[in-house]
């Protein structure tokens, strides 16, 4: 697989050709432009961003209230900052007024490596799966970030979209379509479904390639939308191939793992195993140091599945 | 300013306090006293001439917006709302009943005429911020009024408002800051003093005026002055009492946080607001 851009530099690229198109989309910054990657937007609408400082509570209002006023209202902090500093302001004054507010949080997981678990998202989607009205979002590389940016753009309603830091496989190599809520099967198989999102869709992948070659033949579901949830996809694995692995860059309490574990078990009921962090923060490091000794490898998705086999 | 006196004004005045005492009352639960506090300044601005809007066009986009951050003084938006005709007074008793839109704090979703659903404490300044910025963003000359409680001014999320507005000049935004002396668990000079709170205001960059908030001439004045404000925001300190005017009546407890009037207490306070000269 070759390597794509990261999936914040394709959200940041996507928002300023957005931005060219539709000329109510505003933009709020907690003064992290040039992390995020907002600051292609802020470079050529300058009239439409808006950083107000260090200060993600008062972004998510300000971003609802622009919302409240007729404006595509998108903002973008690190995941962490913005999930776990404003939470009360994302369920007050956007989850439960149901506003076109779009929050994007990048720096997620545990791969951005070496500033450590201060700055590691590892909770925002448990977080943003908890708020009624929101749509939440994990594209896995370039081309699916730059699908998922216009597919959430066209909801009225409040979405979190998922980016990470460091430059990831190109999954998509030849284009790709996202629709909310319906998982992309990126490969078919008999004997077990691996579901993934995000950085390990390209693991699933490899993992599939490594099972192939010992003659387990997986099916890999890129499940980017992990609400709404596709319960027909996971339906499907389930009767399929009656064994599922879930693999996530997140906390195993309350991420991909957990709401693919409650449709499995609402539609029909199979033997599953998780992938992701165990109860635990990670710590500073390489970012493949860091996947390996967490266990968020292609390694760690074949051990999995051949428990189930 | 408007056509209309200051004698009518009070009689609006007195016709809201009767609502908000009625309404929790007949609820059994909710804050009276913190909706009393504020009964002026909502009265200034809904009846005064200083808000531009069209009840029967809740959505107009030039209308000037009313933030209640204070979201737990629901029962004072809700008299305003019915008494500008928004929606029937006849509702008012549904307060805080199974099925009604006036749930104890304010549901945008739900009431038309009400411009955000607040309840946590300290949001509302952020979300009117949002509200200014698309004005001026649309050259639209809609202004931003903003409520906030004393207490609720020890939330810091406000004071990043603060500094946020003044950043982008919003001279179209106004906060008021109900200065009644208590909050939740006590007076704010005991939970946290931020009094003086003008020299906080003005050191972020703000117009700060500070007034008797149940003089409605001092605060249709200051409203006008705040309109003549060029390049800054600007906040209005507005002192207050707690329940007025029935502070002999609650005298026992001041504050009276969060709790209604009982059956008896109620029926001693409307008689006292018919004494009332207006
Ligand atoms: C974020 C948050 N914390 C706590 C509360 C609980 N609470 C409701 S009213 C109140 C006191 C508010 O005091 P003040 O702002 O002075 O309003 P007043 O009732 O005096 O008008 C508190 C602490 C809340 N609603 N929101
Ligand atoms: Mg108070």
């Amino acid at each position: 697989m070759a390597t794509g851009k990261s999936t914040r530099e394709a959200f940041g690229l996507a928002l300023a050709e957005l931005g060219a198109e539709l000329n109510d989309i505003v933009v709020v910054d907690g003064d992290v432009h040039n992390s995020t990657r907002t600051e292609h937007f802020a470079k050529r609408f300058p009239d439409r961003f808006f950083n107000v400082g260090i200060a993600e509570s008062n972004m998510v209002g300000v971003a609802a209230g622009l919302a409240s006023s007729g404006k595509r209202a998108w903002l973008a902090s690190f995941a962490c900052f913005v999930m776990c500093n404003a939470y009360d302001q994302l369920r007050m004054s956007v989850a439960f007024p149901c506003l076109d507010v779009k929050v994007v949080g990048t720096h997620a997981g545990i791969s951005i490596g070496e500033d450590g678990p201060s700055q590691m998202g590892i909770e925002d989607v448990s977080l943003a799966c908890s708020l009624p009205n929101f749509t939440v979002v994990v594209p896995a590389d370039e081309p699916s970030m730059t699908c998922a940016v216009r597919a959430i753009a066209k909801l009225k309603t409040p979405a979190y979209l998922r980016a990470g830091r460091p430059n990831v496989p190109i999954v998509y190599e030849n284009g790709c379509d996202i629709q909310i809520g319906k998982a992309n099967q990126l490969r078919d198989g008999k004997d077990v479904t691996i579901i993934a999102n995000g950085l390990m869709v390209s693991a699933a992948l490899a993992a599939a390639d490594q099972l192939a070659s010992e003659g387990i033949q997986a099916r890999v579901l890129d499940m980017h939308t992990v609400k709404p949830i596709d319960e027909a996809a996971i339906a499907s694995a389930a009767a399929d191939t009656g064994k599922i692995v879930v693999a996530e860059e997140h906390l195993l309490h309350g991420g991909l793992g957990s709401a693919v574990a409650m449709a499995v078990v609402k539609q029909k009921p199979v033997p599953m195993r998780f992938v992701g962090l165990n109860d635990c923060f990670a710590e500073s490091g390489p970012p493949e140091g860091l996947l390996q000794k967490y266990g968020l490898t292609a390694a760690d998705i074949v051990r999995a599945a051949k428990e189930l086999i | 300013m408007a056509d209309i006196s200051i004698a009518d004004l009070k009689t609006k005045a007195k016709i809201i306090r009767k609502e908000i005492i009625t309404s929790t009352t007949a609820a059994g639960s909710g804050h009276p006293t913190s909706s009393l506090s504020a009964v002026e300044i909502a009265t200034a601005l809904f009846f005064g001439g200083m808000m531009r809007y069209d009840a029967k066009k809740p959505d107009w986009p030039d209308r000037d917006r009313f933030i209640l951050s204070k979201g737990h003084a629901a029962p004072l938006l809700y008299a305003v709302l019915a008494e500008a005709g928004y929606f029937s007074a006849d509702q008012l008793p549904t307060l805080r009943k199974l099925g009604s839109p006036l749930e104890g704090h304010p549901n945008m979703r739900r009431l038309p005429g009400v411009e955000a659903s607040t309840g946590s404490l300290g949001q509302g300044l952020s979300i009117g911020i949002g509200h200014a910025l698309a004005a001026k963003m649309d050259k639209k000359d809609y202004r931003v009024y903003v409520l906030l409680g004393d207490g609720e001014t020890d939330e810091g999320q406000v004071w990043e408002a603060a500094m946020s507005a003044k950043k982008y000049q919003l001279d179209n935004l106004v906060a008021i800051v109900d200065q009644n002396g208590y909050q939740q668990t006590g007076p704010t000079a005991e939970v946290l003093d931020l009094r003086p709170q003008g020299p906080r205001w003005e050191a972020f960059g703000w117009f700060a005026q500070e007034i008797n908030g149940h003089d409605l001439e001092a605060v249709l004045n200051a409203f006008e002055k705040a309109a003549q404000t060029k390049g800054r925001p600007s906040v209005i300190l507005a002192n207050t009492v707690k329940g007025y005017p029935l502070q002999d009546l609650l005298k026992a407890d001041p504050n009276h946080h969060g709790k209604p009037l009982k059956a008896d207490e109620a029926e001693k306070a409307l008689a006292l607001l018919d004494q009332m000269v207006t």
